[in-house]
């Protein structure tokens, strides 16, 4: 008698959001939950720039999941989370720049894990050729140790040109998202509130209930382990920029003093990244079914892999420098710390600054409608 | 080892509490509390456990005083006089007070219970001050409900109905249970218990029952909420010589889009736009004053006026001038450059329509047109006339939307005391006998509708109904 007569499911991840964006646009009853309600409320119709906008400011809580009445097994099958993860990964390949990167996010696991394994073997392979094989095995307590394995001006060329490189394509990436979503000019006021709202994953709480993961029971351990994560990769990238200031202005090579700022910051942020990291992966083991991404094409995993890894190499490092291992484990950090770089504007990584702009954006517009 | 023969399987609570919504999670919470035994029963499967609970948005509740979300003071003389007002005295005036007085507890006992409220932010209905708001809906408030019945140790089964209860002279024994019922391998099992409380709903998705009262016409209507709710508690306690309060053919019933699913389909279905055109019937002819009053004052009373039509059926149409001016819908309307064309697409015969809207459009006179307030846009000599916001349709496209009458819920029940007792037919009430929620909500609600009312019921009368339970299974 009565036909459900909604546009035809698409299989399109923009299609999908936009299919949903409207039921949830007739029901608005998960409006408190975050932002991606209030904003989408602004709008009647969900064009492709308007979805890959919303799924950003998705911090994938599962808070709606849990809480709506029209998720599967309902036909009208709501499932916000779900459909916004996959199509975050999709748009990340989308806007990737140079264009032909986007296939780098397709087998996302695999190309990560050989940037991984190529990047150890040639520093590992480089040491041995590069410098005095005996070099690979001193201990790297006396000064300079490090650098008799490479070369200080060879590892900041290497580095820094891999790190200028990574940010300049996932910011071309980020351009190309931010205009694909509309022209807005980006106020310092709006910049203010969106980092206050990242840095705190404020949108990352079911409204105040707590992110949901397993079960609609709510709980707080994604947002734990996110903060270690991101604040011990903010940890040791300041551990390695005082180091370049130790070095370069202050003429003060390695190795340093436990006490030194390189190394509290490079410890604390070490401890946190691989503690950080291990609870994700546990969490995402935990996850509801109904909440792993359909097109998850190993992107989330790759990255805490890669980030479990930087966090772990980095410390154990630092326990065993004193000893004969040190060349090999150095190779082998400076190996993922170049591997990380490589791959950070194809991958998982992009994930934070593509938020952030979405937080930019949802802050201008709700001041604006104010 | 012996295998049990699972048909057999008997246990025993102090609490029994037939249906798994707001009403019977309320009294799981207040009779655990209490210190007894509870065993939640639940007809549908986990993932469709709530009834039309989980439909639900928001509670109305009396208050002093302002508070974070409530945005003013909402007394119970104000409480009381929306309830005259809407029931026109259809109501049990010592209950209902009592209500209204106990619905002051509401927000801290649903807190406490880990429901969280939200501010009212859009929306056509202004409710902020009156209505209290889940964070997240109905789904979220049954979740945080359900987390704290389990952590208060009580048992729920699933996939289980209440198929038949052993009530001697008003005194309740024990109820058979159906698990799996929906398969073709049905357990049955029995559950003793000192108390029954029956928190089951009403009958809105029982087609037949409403078929009794309504007549075949009901075969076309749509169940807003759960097709869990069949009244099979209800039959049994009637026929157990439980009074009866309400009447069958009263349901509050409201036109909602006639694509929506048969079921559950909640919110999403509702049209807010008949204020701004012109509703036809299957003959392509108009049939009651669009523009009568605003649509929340409204939208209860075109349920029937579409039931009476020929197939249960209506046909909204607007034109481009109007298509913003209220809330998007779920699904989309159908569109068209011409009257003739978009009456061809919804299976009307082109000429009546066009003659309709002509004659609608004639009688249009001009006017300040304001959909925020009771505007001066009117039809002359127009039978039925549009009172307010008639505009000509004269702008293409034109759009059209089908209406159909949408069942929220029966009033229908079965009578209780102050203490949530089941009152029977004697004029007794029952010791051990109680009810809380949609399935008695007709004491108070004898008629009409206040928006938040049945949460504050079920939440009330839950309350009560598990709290004087675990007294009695105390003493
Ligand atoms: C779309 C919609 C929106 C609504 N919005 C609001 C709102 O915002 N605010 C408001 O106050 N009210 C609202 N209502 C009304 C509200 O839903 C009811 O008043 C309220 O849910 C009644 O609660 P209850 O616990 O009595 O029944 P329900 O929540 O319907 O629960 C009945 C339970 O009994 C179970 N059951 C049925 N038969 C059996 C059986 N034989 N054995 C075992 N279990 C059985 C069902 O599965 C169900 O779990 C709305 C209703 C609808 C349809
Ligand atoms: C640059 C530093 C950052 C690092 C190292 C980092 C790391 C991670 C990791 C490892 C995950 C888990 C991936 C997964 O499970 O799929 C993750 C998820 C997430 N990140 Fe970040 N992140 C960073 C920045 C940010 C920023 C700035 C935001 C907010 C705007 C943010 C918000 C999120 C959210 C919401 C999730 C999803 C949580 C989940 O699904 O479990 N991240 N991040
Ligand atoms: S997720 Fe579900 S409950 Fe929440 S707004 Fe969307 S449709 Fe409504
Ligand atoms: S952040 Fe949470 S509540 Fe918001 S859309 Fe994503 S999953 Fe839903």
């Amino acid at each position: 008698m009565t036909a459900i007569d909604l546009a035809a499911l698409a299989t399109a991840p923009q299609q999908e959001v936009a299919r949903q964006m409207g039921v949830c646009n007739a029901c608005r009853y998960c409006e408190g939950l975050c932002a991606v309600f209030p904003a989408m409320e602004l709008r009647r119709t969900f064009a492709a720039g308007d979805v890959d906008y919303l799924s950003n400011l998705c911090h994938n809580c599962g808070a709606c999941y849990f809480d709506c009445q029209y998720a599967p097994p309902h036909p009208f099958a709501v499932n916000v989370p779900s459909a916004m993860a996959a199509l975050r990964e999709e748009s990340y390949a989308r806007h990737a720049w140079p264009p032909v990167a986007a296939t780098l996010f397709e087998r996302n696991g695999m190309t990560v894990t050989l940037a991984l394994m190529l990047a150890v073997a040639v520093f590992i392979g480089g040491f041995v050729w590069a410098s005095d094989p005996a070099a690979l095995f001193a201990s790297g307590l006396e000064a300079g140790a490090f650098y008799r394995v490479m070369p200080h001006n060879t590892m900041v060329v290497i580095f820094g040109g891999a790190f200028a490189f990574a940010i300049f394509a996932s910011m071309m990436g980020v351009i190309r998202f931010w205009r694909a979503a509309g022209p807005m000019p980006v106020t310092l006021r709006s910049l203010w509130r969106a980092f206050g709202d990242a840095s705190r994953l404020r949108h990352l709480d079911g409204g105040g209930m707590g992110c949901m993961t397993e079960n609609e029971r709510p709980s707080d351990k994604r947002k734990l382990y996110h903060h270690l994560t991101f604040y011990g990769f903010l940890l040791c990238f300041a551990s390695t920029s005082t180091g370049t200031i130790f070095h370069y202005l202050l003429d003060w090579p390695a190795p340093y003093p436990w006490w030194s700022p390189v190394k509290i910051f490079g410890v604390l942020g070490g401890i946190g990244l691989t503690i950080g990291a291990a609870g994700l992966l546990i969490e995402r083991r935990r996850k509801h079914p109904a909440l792993r991404s359909g097109g998850d094409g190993g992107l989330g995993q790759a990255f805490i892999w890669t980030l479990f890894l930087l966090g772990s190499t980095g410390l154990v490092l630092t326990a065993l420098r004193a000893t004969p291992a040190m060349g090999i484990l150095l190779a082998i950090h400076l190996g993922v710390v170049f591997a990380f770089f490589v791959t950070m504007p194809y991958g998982k990584f992009v994930h934070g600054l593509y938020r952030t702009a979405a937080l930019v954006r949802h802050a201008h517009e709700q001041a604006s409608i104010k | 080892m012996v295998l049990k023969s699972r048909e057999e399987s008997v246990s025993s609570y102090d609490v029994l509490i037939a249906g798994g919504g707001n009403a019977a999670l309320c009294a799981a919470i207040a009779a655990a509390k209490g210190g007894a035994s509870v065993c939640i029963v639940e007809a549908a499967p986990k993932d469709w456990r709530g009834g039309n609970t989980r439909h639900t948005r928001n509670c109305r509740l009396a208050h002093d005083e302002a508070n974070a979300t409530l945005t003013g003071p909402y007394p119970v003389e104000e409480f009381w006089d929306d309830l005259q007002r809407v029931t026109k005295g259809h109501t049990d005036e010592e209950l209902a007070l009592m209500t209204l007085e106990r619905s002051k507890e509401l927000w801290d006992f649903l807190s406490e219970s880990g429901v969280h409220f939200q501010p009212s932010l859009g929306g056509t209905l202004s409710l902020g001050r009156t209505n209290a708001f889940f964070l997240g809906g109905g789904r979220s408030m049954l979740n945080a409900l359900y987390i704290t019945a389990e952590d208060l140790g009580v048992t729920v089964h699933y996939d289980t109905r209440i198929s038949s209860l052993e009530i001697e002279d008003g005194f309740f024994i024990a109820a058979e249970t159906t698990r799996d019922w929906q398969t073709d391998t049905p357990i049955t099992g029995r559950i003793e218990a000192r108390c029954f409380v029956a928190a089951a709903g009403g009958f809105e998705a029982n087609i037949d029952w409403l078929k009794d009262a309504w007549g075949p016409a009901a075969e076309n209507f749509l169940i807003r909420g759960t097709p869990y709710n069949t009244g099979g508690v209800l039959r049994l306690l009637l026929d157990a010589g439980v009074q009866r309060v309400g009447e069958p053919d009263q349901c509050h019933a409201v036109a909602v889009d006639g694509r929506a699913p048969k079921f559950d389909g909640g919110i999403v279905t509702r049209l807010d736009c008949v204020p701004f055109g012109i509703v036809l019937n299957a003959r392509g002819e108009r049939f009651y004053d669009e523009g009568e009053d605003f649509w929340p004052k409204r939208y209860a009373i075109w349920g029937r006026l579409v039931a009476a039509q020929p197939e249960q059926v209506g046909h909204v149409l607007i034109d481009a001038k109007s298509f913003d001016l209220f809330m998007p819908s779920v699904f989309p309307p159908e569109k068209a450059d011409t009257i003739e064309e978009l009456a061809a697409k919804i299976g009307l015969d082109p000429a009546n329509v066009r003659g309709s809207v002509d004659a609608f459009n004639a009688a249009c006179i001009p006017g300040d047109f304001d959909h925020t307030v009771h505007d001066d846009c009117r039809t002359e000599r127009l039978d039925p006339p549009k009172s307010h916001w008639a505009r000509p349709l004269d702008t293409a496209p034109y759009y059209a939307y089908t209406l159909r009458p949408g069942i929220t819920f029966t009033y229908m029940g079965v009578r209780v005391n102050r203490d949530a007792r089941m009152v029977m037919a004697d004029g007794t009430a029952s010791p051990n006998l109680f009810a809380a929620g949609e399935i008695m909500a007709g004491n108070i609600l004898g008629q009409g509708y206040l928006a938040g009312i049945g949460m504050t019921i079920g939440s009330v009368f839950g309350r009560i109904a598990g709290e004087r339970a675990a007294q009695y299974v105390r003493n």
